[in-house]
């Protein structure tokens, strides 16, 4: 897997910071700017969906973007792709190596499934993605919840597909520092759960903060 | 006697329909019936997405059918799962071994790039289509949108990703008459667009029909292949189950 770094000092950022394990964030890009997420502690998963902020309902597709580049896997020169076919950011750096964007994000309903009937109650990606959407849509006037919440990205995740077509989550491949950064190719909407999943290995059984910087 | 059947056809069918190659469909199977889909000529491939009728909210959820079955692909015995946790339906037999979920549809762009231009002035109902218009189509007469465009499965195709990702389009996957049977576990609105591939490498346009044949089942037993595949669809169908009690 190829790593490619950036050049970007972190010191000249316009914008720094710390995602706390478990919580979400919401945040917005300008076209032209750069944004990295630092995976500051290793093996901590990053679920992520990009809208357009000119017009809620084009947003990231993944479908479109592993078709598109006839690849499953995201590393740097992935150019992430709307449901409209238009490329939303582009990976720029990435130190990591690949990212997933079929495992799709953890749900109170799915950990019954995947767990135990008892693992409702766990904390998850999705309490996190529709309560950030929902304060952020009543503070912004913007009609947007669970019908947006589309196939993500799971940044630092590994899932690998066998040629069999077998699929596992298996140990990350990420570490402490590791990051992944994207030039923001038009305005987007940034919505991230920062994966408090605490039954398969995505985040290392122990779910640990990230950082998230932008530079004009 | 149901809709559109052969005379004399078993009192347990109930209806069944071609759609052509290129048209895009909707409908409601109920809990307890079963729809086949039939490649006629082989070749074929249709685009689908399923959505709860009673609350649209629920709608098929490729990452969690895919990570619940350890699974990137769609054959006998597997299950689909909505974002609820609950099984919308059941594979109860394949004759074609393999069904996409990775590589999305088609779309107005694409297929005038692949075949060029076809519209309907010049060329009628022979006028190019594509997966993701049909799509859309067919939502707007529930009042779904854009927005409930979620990622689709492709009945009939077979795309496989080597050691580092890279997919790979399988030709002539289907043979004429291959079939796969879904068991709706729960009352759903089926969408349907029988286009081709979106990675489908043939430089001519040319989408082929699919039969839809539709008959009373049953709930799965206790004992059922999809149900006990894997303790997670145990676990699923107990979701579902509650949803019906």
């Amino acid at each position: 897997m190829p790593l490619k770094e950036s050049s970007l000092d972190p010191l000249n950022a316009v914008r720094r910071e710390i995602i706390p394990a478990g919580e979400p964030w919401m945040g917005s890009l300008k076209q032209g700017q750069r944004f990295r997420i630092v995976d500051l502690e290793g093996n901590q998963a990053i679920d992520t969906l990009f809208y357009s902020s000119a017009s809620l309902d084009e947003r990231y597709s993944a479908q479109d973007t592993i078709r598109a580049q006839g690849n499953i896997y995201l590393t740097a020169g992935t150019r992430l792709l709307s449901n409209e076919g238009n490329t939303m950011l582009t990976i720029v750096a990435d130190t990591c190596g690949r990212h997933d964007t079929l495992g799709g994000a953890c749900s109170a309903e799915s950990n019954t499934v995947r767990y135990a009937i008892e693992k409702r109650h766990m904390h998850s990606c999705r309490d996190n993605f529709l309560l950030a959407l929902t304060h952020w849509g009543a503070k912004y006037h913007r009609d947007i919840g669970k019908r947006d919440l589309a196939s993500n990205i799971n940044f630092f995740m590994n899932v690998p597909v066998t040629p069999q077509g077998k699929l596992t989550f298996a140990d990350g491949i990420s570490a402490a520092g590791r990051y992944v950064e994207m030039l923001a190719e038009m305005d987007v909407t940034v919505l991230i759960s920062n994966c408090p999943q605490l039954n398969n290995p995505c985040n290392g059984y122990n779910p640990t903060p990230v950082e998230v910087l932008v530079w004009d | 006697m149901g809709v559109g059947m052969a005379e004399g056809a078993p009192y347990w069918m109930l209806w069944d329909e071609l759609v052509v190659g290129g048209a895009h469909w909707s409908g409601l199977l109920r809990r307890g019936t079963t729809l086949r889909l039939t490649d006629v000529v082989g070749g074929g491939n249709v685009s689908a997405l399923f959505y709860n009728y009673e609350d649209r909210l629920e709608r098929y959820n490729m990452a969690d059918t895919l990570k619940a079955q350890h699974t990137a692909y769609l054959t006998r015995s597997c299950v689909c799962y909505s974002d609820m946790g609950r099984v919308m339906c059941s594979i109860t037999d394949d004759t074609c071994g393999w069904h996409d979920t990775l590589c999305g549809l088609t779309n107005a762009a694409m297929i005038r790039s692949k075949y060029g231009d076809a519209r309907y002035q010049e060329r009628r109902n022979e006028y190019h289509r594509n997966a993701y218009d049909g799509f859309l189509n067919e939502l707007g007469k529930y009042g779904l949108g854009k927005r409930d465009l979620a990622a689709n499965i492709n009945f009939f195709s077979k795309v496989t990703a080597d050691d580092e990702g890279n997919l790979r389009f399988h030709e002539g996957h289907s043979a004429a008459g291959s079939y796969v049977d879904l068991r709706f576990e729960m009352n759903t609105l089926v969408v349907l667009a029988a286009c081709q591939h979106p990675l489908d490498p043939a430089t001519d346009y040319r989408p082929r029909e699919v039969r839809l044949t539709t008959w009373h089942s049953r709930p799965a037993p206790r004992n059922d292949l999809c149900r006990t595949r894997c303790p997670e669809n145990e676990r699923g169908f107990r979701n579902t189950e509650m949803w019906y009690r």
